[in-house]
């Protein structure tokens, strides 16, 4: 363990050769994905209960196809799938994306996120009780104002426990970057693997470092839930 | 046709995967009752190991355990046949991928059974004893009725994602339904058809699952009174 700790905590960490890797990319891709996938599903989330079927029906397909197949499948898809097809190849911009790794990874992460993260906002926004509704109304607010100071808030504190959820299996189904040559934790454990040959070792230490983060942002969630649910009179 | 004569070899990685993905839910409910038994048990030490098994894995994702356990558990078989002086046993992707994925979602089953063993009502077990029935008939006939309509969407949500997870399993070697939709396409050069077939047959998949666990929710329901809002 030692001896593979002395050789790549480096890599394990941030840097490999001049390039980031490891904890740095990993988290890297994480916020990538978890800042566009929250903005994306704040839109959609309201388009998603919409009483006017040709919005809220795309939204539907959009989150069951996503929710229904799996992420690797999902990267295979974006990576292999669209990359080989003759017409991205003949346009530049198209082909220029999705040759890198990096951008196709990406993207599949944030629509993964979003379509699950859609679905907690709707459900939270759905549960608004009516009276608040009813309250901002009879102000005279108007719609896009009703959300912006009463829906959203009070919507988006409901549903941090399960946001915060959703943020751990983001950074939990990060570890299949490497599927797409990008050299997050587990890429370098499986360098590591390769050069040393202490498979529970390599392993290991990559499983240590994703326990290390998901019990960081755990905590960091839980004390944000504290502020914000204050209202709540949760003890815990 | 048009799957270039890959529509015999989807269809059996399709039951591989089906296979795989039961087998692993049968280990895992297994491990998901020994676990909440044990986090609800009066020993100490079985609170504590539990308690560390479901914080564990829970902690770690599911790919990164599975390269883990998989890649180690071979070396150290190894290393006991070679000290044993015994022929060394390869062990093949499709136990190894049922023992793994078994193994990470029973720490998700133990929660969700912990949770509703402890939502039955402490009085249903009393007047069970109260009318002599022995421990075992108490626990197939009361507690675990019970407990299942409160485990039943949590087991839904587990089986939705432990489904998802065997596609990972053909990143260990086993000929699943994506590492044949792969083959079938690098072999075809259309990498478009056969991952998206893939994901259709994932979705068919998890459609069937959300129908069967609405059937079994409704029929675990019944006698639970519903008020509509």
């Amino acid at each position: 363990m030692i001896d593979v700790l002395e050789q790549f905590w480096r890599a394990y960490l941030f840097e490999n050769h001049g390039q980031f890797s490891g904890a740095a990319v990993t988290l890297w891709l994480l916020v990538l994905a978890i800042s566009m996938g929250f903005v994306l599903s704040l839109f959609m989330a309201v388009g998603r209960i919409s009483p006017r079927r040709w919005i809220a029906w795309p939204l539907w397909a959009f989150s069951y196809v996503f929710r229904g197949t799996p992420l690797y499948v999902q990267i295979l898809f974006i990576y292999a799938g669209i990359y080989s097809l003759d017409f991205i190849k003949g346009t530049a911009p198209l082909a220029a994306f999705f040759q890198s790794g990096f951008n196709c990874l990406v993207l599949a992460l944030t629509l993964n996120t979003t379509a699950y993260t859609m679905e907690i906002f709707a459900g939270a926004i759905r549960a608004t009780p009516a009276g608040e509704i009813e309250a901002a109304r009879a102000f005279g607010m108007s719609r896009f104002d009703q959300y912006r100071c009463v829906i959203l808030p009070s919507a988006l504190r409901r549903a941090l426990p399960a946001y915060s959820n959703e943020v751990i299996f983001t950074l939990h189904a990060t570890s299949l970057a490497f599927t797409a040559t990008v050299p997050d934790i587990l890429k370098v454990a499986r360098d590591a693997n390769s050069a040393t040959y202490q498979t529970f070792a390599a392993y290991g230490i990559a499983a240590l470092l994703y326990l290390i983060l998901s019990f960081t942002l755990i905590g960091l969630f839980r004390r944000f839930e504290r502020r914000t649910l204050a209202y709540l009179g949760h003890q815990r | 046709m048009f799957l270039d004569g890959y529509g015999p070899l989807l269809l059996a990685g399709t039951w591989v995967t089906v296979q795989l993905a039961l087998l692993s839910l049968a280990v895992a409910v297994a491990l998901g009752l020994l676990g909440a038994w044990a986090k609800l048990s009066h020993s100490t030490a079985g609170r504590l190991a539990a308690t560390a098994y479901t914080t564990l894995i829970r902690g770690v994702p599911d790919l990164v355990l599975m390269l883990l356990i998989f890649f180690s558990m071979q070396i150290y078989l190894n290393d006991i046949t070679d000290l044993l002086e015994l022929e060394p046993i390869d062990i093949d992707p499709f136990t190894a991928g049922v023992l793994t994925l078994g193994f990470i979602y029973g720490a998700y089953f133990a929660e969700t059974f912990r949770g509703a063993f402890m939502a039955v009502p402490h009085g249903q077990l009393e007047s069970a004893r109260a009318y002599g029935l022995r421990e075992r008939q108490i626990f197939w006939r009361i507690l675990f009725p019970q407990m299942m309509r409160h485990a039943l969407p949590g087991i839904g949500n587990n089986w939705q994602v432990l489904l998802k997870s065997t596609a990972l399993v053909s990143l260990i070697g086993l000929t699943d339904l994506v590492k044949v939709a792969q083959d079938a396409g690098n072999v075809t050069f259309r990498v478009f058809l056969f991952i998206s077939l893939t994901g259709l047959i994932y979705l068919l998949l998890t459609t069937v699952s959300n129908g069967i666990l609405y059937w079994l929710d409704r029929r675990y329901n019944v006698g639970v009174r519903q008020l509509t809002l």
